[in-house]
Formats: structure tokens, C-alpha cells, sequence
């Protein structure tokens, strides 16, 4: 994969000459620009106006409210962000060593044939649509969770909050299991791309100083990469925190915040499925819009944190050629 | 004096492609040997085949034998990894690595060897033999890239020396680089050879003539000639060593 910097070159070489070229890109780039700009604006636009009616009664107070109570009108989005942000963690966690553990097997270990097999299978399971998995979670991994999973993590770490007792099938954890399944499609074959584009000679370099094939691996293939792998892993959170339909199908759908993992939660993209049919008052349906926009500027700010990066190790790998 | 490394009868290749046919030469200890030969005629595959990288590319393949100090290096009780520390390689391209500090870069060989202590005292000294260190003393946790071609050549070299090879293996390590710091690196190689076996494949004619002991010449994977530098230089034995080193073809 070359993930390119987009480059608006109007100094081409040294003078300044405007060329049908540059004069094209400039075009192209400036259309581009202010396409996307007045896309998101409208976006927020919308998003800001159909949140205005919660906007205005909690302020800044509904980051921080837990309290979940359309009966009474109380409205607070903390349990979701929680829930969010927590499940997405778990996903990373579980699926970016496994991801990279892929891809790592599969450029450098497999064998032509089993990777002529495996990873169309791998990339194929990008391409189950989220209800199934979904469905699978329901009808598999929750009781696997509950019944064989929960009661060890309890007996060993249950000393520590995050794995108290009692546990349920409709979990936290059962979603984070769920999201990572679902991340690492896309984390492992980005990565493979970033690891097959690392140059042979500088593998060649580290094999010449007799190190092994893991340790070439290990201290040389992967910290060259790690730029793309890191836009790859923030590619999958992006996935995590936006994943709807198969959260809210295991998690549980309880606007409570628990420290243990084997609780339900609930997530601001599952809220807002769920209940958006049933808001029938202007408040409630402002709180779960109002939810969107605070889930629009989470994704917005990881998108933007994984472009400053991935720009940074661009132009450090730049600097090689 | 005696010889480092026996080449005897090899063949190896790619795939359906056969490379080298025949190589038997030996490379005497403490002397610079240079290969020279037109593009393609097999000189990275030959030198790649002493340090055991030729069999990395998933299509190649290797018979014969290759004795270092009288121990064939292919016999499956060798551990590669170990002929590898052995024998260094320095590249046509510079290829530090670009994620870890310059220290870093010839700090990482002893590591993986175990060699923890006095790695100040190595990378020192590696830097000095490799005539670096007055160049990057002060800035030692600095990006190898922030070094010139030339240097970041000379960051290769101390990289390679840092594990303590018997052998170092250059296959052309000048040609991405200008005249200056070519000479610098010529005058490195002859410094080196007092305690090295060094091997060299290069393009510039000069060059052997001016830092090798031994030339050979390859042609289409065949070992044409070898012999002494001057002897191949004045007084080639084989017509096509002659039309070679006087530029008629190639
Ligand atoms: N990875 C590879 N797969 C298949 N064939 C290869 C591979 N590498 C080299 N060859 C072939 O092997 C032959 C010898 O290549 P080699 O690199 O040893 O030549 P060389 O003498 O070093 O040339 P140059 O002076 O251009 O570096 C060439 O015909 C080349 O096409
Ligand atoms: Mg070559």
C-alpha cells in the first residue's frame, strides 16, 4: 500500500511555471476541498439543528450526566461514550495482536500455498454483513461467554473490578470479542500491505548481521512499518466505534456504567438505533441526535489524529529514497 | 597466509534459471578479492551464496560447496544465522535501519548476539574503524537519515563490523556514491583488509585495480578468469578478460 500525502506542487523544480498539469491538480484539489468541507458543514448543520432542544436544556452537562430517563426527561450521553469507547479498547486489544500475528504469518512465515488460501478467508470475513455476526454473537459467543469464558476470567482476576461477578451472556466483553472479530479484516490486511512494502534489502541488512528471521521481523520489518500499521489500527477503531448493528445485538443495551466487563453496557451507535423509533418527544429526540454529533466528533477526531501520524512516518520513510 | 573461503563446483540459480555454473575459486585471508564482470553475469548471486542470502529468495537454489576456513558452510549441520554473523554483507545501496538512532543501528547486531556489555565501547569503536565516529559523535541518537549517502555507507560498514565477521562481503558499495566518498571508502577497505578477508564486486574497473589483490572475472555466470589484480589488469590470459577490462564490451 503508498499511502500518498495529497502534494499540490505548484513549484515544479525550482521556477515557478504553471504547467496544464499543476493548473489541473489545483483544480481537482480545490473541488475536492470544498466538497468535503460543505459536506461535513451541512452535516453538522443538521446535526446541530436537530440537537438544538437538548443542546440547549443540558449544555455541557450532558457529557457528564449518567442519568438515562425518558419518562422523566433526564438525559445524559456518559454510559454510551463510556460504553463506546470502552468495547473499541477491548477490540484493539484483543484484535490488533491477532491482526498483526496475521499478517506477520501470512508475508512471512506461510507458505505460498497457505496463503494463497487463507488469505482470501481472512478478508472474506470482511464481507459477512453485521447482522450475521450479530446473530452468531446471540446465539454463539454470549453463552460461550457466559458459560466458559466469565467463570475463569472471575476465579482468577476476579480481584480486580473489571472482572467482578455476576456474569452475563449480554456483555461488554461479548461486544469487545465481537468488534475484534469485526477489526481484524481490514487491521490485517492493511498490515500486510505495509509489511510486504518493506524494501528487501532492509530485511537483507538485518539477516546479514545473523539475526534470525523473528528477530528480523520483530526489530526490523515492523517498526518500518509501523506507520501504515498505525493508520491500519486506527482504520479498525474508526470500524469499532462506529459499529452498530452487532453491538447492539450482544452488548446488552443497558445505559449504565459497571467497571466490570462482564456487565451490559451500551454504545452511542446502538442508542441511537434502538431507540430513535421510539423517541416521540422533541427533547428525546434531540438527546439521541445530540448523541450522533458527539459520536460524529469522537470519529472525527480519531480520523484526524491517525492522518497527523500516518503524514509523520510518510515523511520520515520519504527521507530513505 | 592461506585460504578463507574454497568455492568448489558451484551451481545456483533462480527458479528455472541457471546463474553460476562451475564456480571453484578460492579467496585467500587478509586480502581484498574483487569480482568484476558485466551487468547480470551472476557477481551478486556468486558473493550472495558466501553469506548464505542467495537461498532467502523463495525461487532459489544452491549446490556445491563452500568451504570457510574448511568447514562447508551448505552441510545441514551449519546454522546459517551463525555463517551469516560470520560473514558480513555491505550493500549497493545504503540501507540503515530508518527506525532506530544511529547508535541504535550498530548497536542492534551485538545485541542480537548477546554481546550486552561495553556496547558503548563497541559502537565506539566500530564507528572509528569505519571512520564515522568523528563525523557522528555528537549526534549519536540522530536519525540515520539525517546522514549523506556516503556516510549513511559508512554507518552500513560499522553496522557490519560491530558483530566481529571474519569476512566482509561488499557488493558494489560505491556505485550510489560520489567520487569523495567513494576514496573514502577505498581507503576503509584497504585499512580493513589487515584484519578481514574482504571481497568486492564492483562495475569500476579503477577501483579493483586500485584497492584488490585478487580480480576475477564472470562472464554469463562463468568463472572466465582469475589471478592476481595486476597479472588480470597487464596481462590477461583469456581474450574475453582482455575485451572486458579495455572496454570492448560489457
Ligand atoms: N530474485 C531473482 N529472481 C530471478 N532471477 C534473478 C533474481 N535476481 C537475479 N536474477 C537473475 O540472475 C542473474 C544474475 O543476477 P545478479 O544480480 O547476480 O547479477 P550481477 O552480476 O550482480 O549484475 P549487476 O552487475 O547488474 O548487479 C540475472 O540474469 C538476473 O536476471
Ligand atoms: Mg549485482
Amino acid at each position: 500500500m503508498k499511502l500518498r500525502v495529497p502534494s499540490f506542487s505548484i513549484l515544479n523544480g525550482k521556477s515557478w511555471k504553471f504547467t496544464h498539469d499543476t493548473l489541473f491538480q489545483i483544480f481537482l484539489g480545490v473541488i475536492s476541498i470544498i466538497s468535503v468541507i460543505v459536506l461535513a458543514a451541512l452535516l453538522l448543520r443538521e446535526l446541530i439543528k436537530g440537537s438544538w432542544p437538548a443542546l440547549s436544556t443540558f449544555g455541557l452537562e450532558f457529557l457528564f450526566s449518567t442519568a438515562w430517563n425518558p419518562v422523566t426527561g433526564e438525559f445524559g450521553a456518559l454510559p454510551f461514550i463510556y460504553g463506546t469507547i470502552v468495547s473499541s479498547m477491548l477490540a484493539l486489544l484483543i484484535g490488533v495482536p491477532l491482526s498483526l500475528g496475521i499478517a506477520v504469518y501470512l508475508t512471512e512465515i506461510a507458505s505460498s500455498r497457505v496463503r494463497a488460501i487463507l488469505s482470501p478467508v481472512v478478508e472474506l470475513l470482511a464481507a459477512i454483513p453485521s447482522v450475521i455476526i450479530g446473530l452468531w454473537g446471540i446465539f454463539v459467543l454470549a453463552p460461550f461467554v457466559r458459560e466458559h469464558l466469565a467463570p475463569p476470567l472471575m476465579n482468577y482476576l476476579g480481584f480486580l473490578p473489571l472482572f467482578k461477578g455476576p456474569a452475563y451472556g449480554y456483555s461488554v466483553l461479548t461486544a469487545g470479542l465481537v468488534l475484534a472479530i469485526m477489526i481484524i479484516p481490514i487491521i490485517s490486511s492493511v498490515s500486510r500491505e505495509a509489511i510486504l512494502a518493506v524494501p528487501s534489502l532492509q530485511k537483507e541488512g538485518a539477516l546479514a548481521l545473523g539475526a534470525t528471521r523473528f528477530e528480523t521481523i520483530i526489530s526490523v520489518v515492523l517498526p518500518y512499518a509501523k506507520g501504515a500499521i498505525f493508520g491500519a489500527v486506527m482504520l479498525g477503531l474508526g470500524r469499532a466505534i462506529g459499529e452498530t448493528m452487532a453491538v447492539t445485538m450482544v452488548i446488552g443495551n443497558n445505559p449504565q456504567i459497571f467497571t466490570s466487563l462482564l456487565h451490559p453496557g451500551y454504545t452511542m451507535a446502538a442508542v441511537i438505533a434502538n431507540e430513535f423509533t421510539e423517541a416521540t418527544d422533541d427533547v428525546y429526540l434531540a438527546a439521541l441526535i445530540e448523541i450522533g454529533l458527539v459520536l460524529f466528533a469522537i470519529s472525527m477526531v480519531v480520523n484526524i489524529i491517525a492522518r497527523v501520524i500516518t503524514w509523520k512516518y510518510l515523511k520520515l520513510e520519504e527521507g530513505l529514497s | 597466509m592461506g585460504n578463507k573461503i574454497e568455492v568448489l563446483d558451484l551451481n545456483a540459480g533462480f527458479g528455472s534459471t541457471h546463474v553460476l555454473k562451475n564456480i571453484s575459486i578460492n579467496i585467500p585471508k587478509n586480502r581484498v578479492t574483487a569480482i568484476i564482470g558485466p551487468s547480470g553475469c551472476g557477481k551478486s548471486t556468486f558473493v550472495r551464496c558466501l553469506n548464505r542470502i542467495h537461498e532467502l529468495v523463495p525461487s532459489a537454489w544452491v549446490n556445491g560447496r563452500v568451504l570457510l576456513d574448511g568447514k562447508n558452510i551448505y552441510d545441514s549441520d551449519v546454522d546459517p544465522v551463525d555463517i551469516r554473523r560470520r560473514v558480513g554483507m555491505v550493500f549497493q545501496k545504503p540501507n540503515p535501519f530508518p527506525a532506530m538512532s544511529i547508535y541504535d543501528n550498530i548497536a542492534y547486531g551485538p545485541k542480537i548476539h548477546g554481546m550486552k556489555a561495553k556496547l558503548d565501547e563497541i559502537v565506539e569503536d566500530s564507528l572509528r574503524k569505519a571512520a564515522l565516529w568523528d563525523e557522528v559523535k555528537h549526534r549519536l541518537k540522530d536519525s540515520p537519515l539525517s546522514l549523506s549517502g556516503g556516510q549513511q555507507q559508512r554507518l552500513c560498514i560499522a553496522r557490519a563490523l560491530a558483530v566481529e565477521p571474519e569476512v566482509i562481503l561488499f557488493d558494489e558499495p560505491c556505485s550510489a556514491l560520489d567520487p569523495v566518498a567513494t576514496a573514502k571508502i577505498e581507503d576503509l577497505i584497504l585499512e580493513l583488509k589487515e584484519n578481514y578477508t574482504i571481497v568486492i564486486v564492483t562495475h569500476n574497473m579503477q577501483q579493483a585495480a586500485r584497492i584488490a589483490d585478487f580480480t576475477a572475472f564472470f562472464l554469463m555466470g562463468e568463472l572466465i578468469e582469475y589471478g592476481e589484480t595486476a597479472q588480470i589488469f597487464e596481462n590477461p590470459r583469456d581474450k574475453r578478460t582482455e575485451d572486458y577490462i579495455t572496454g570492448r564490451f560489457g
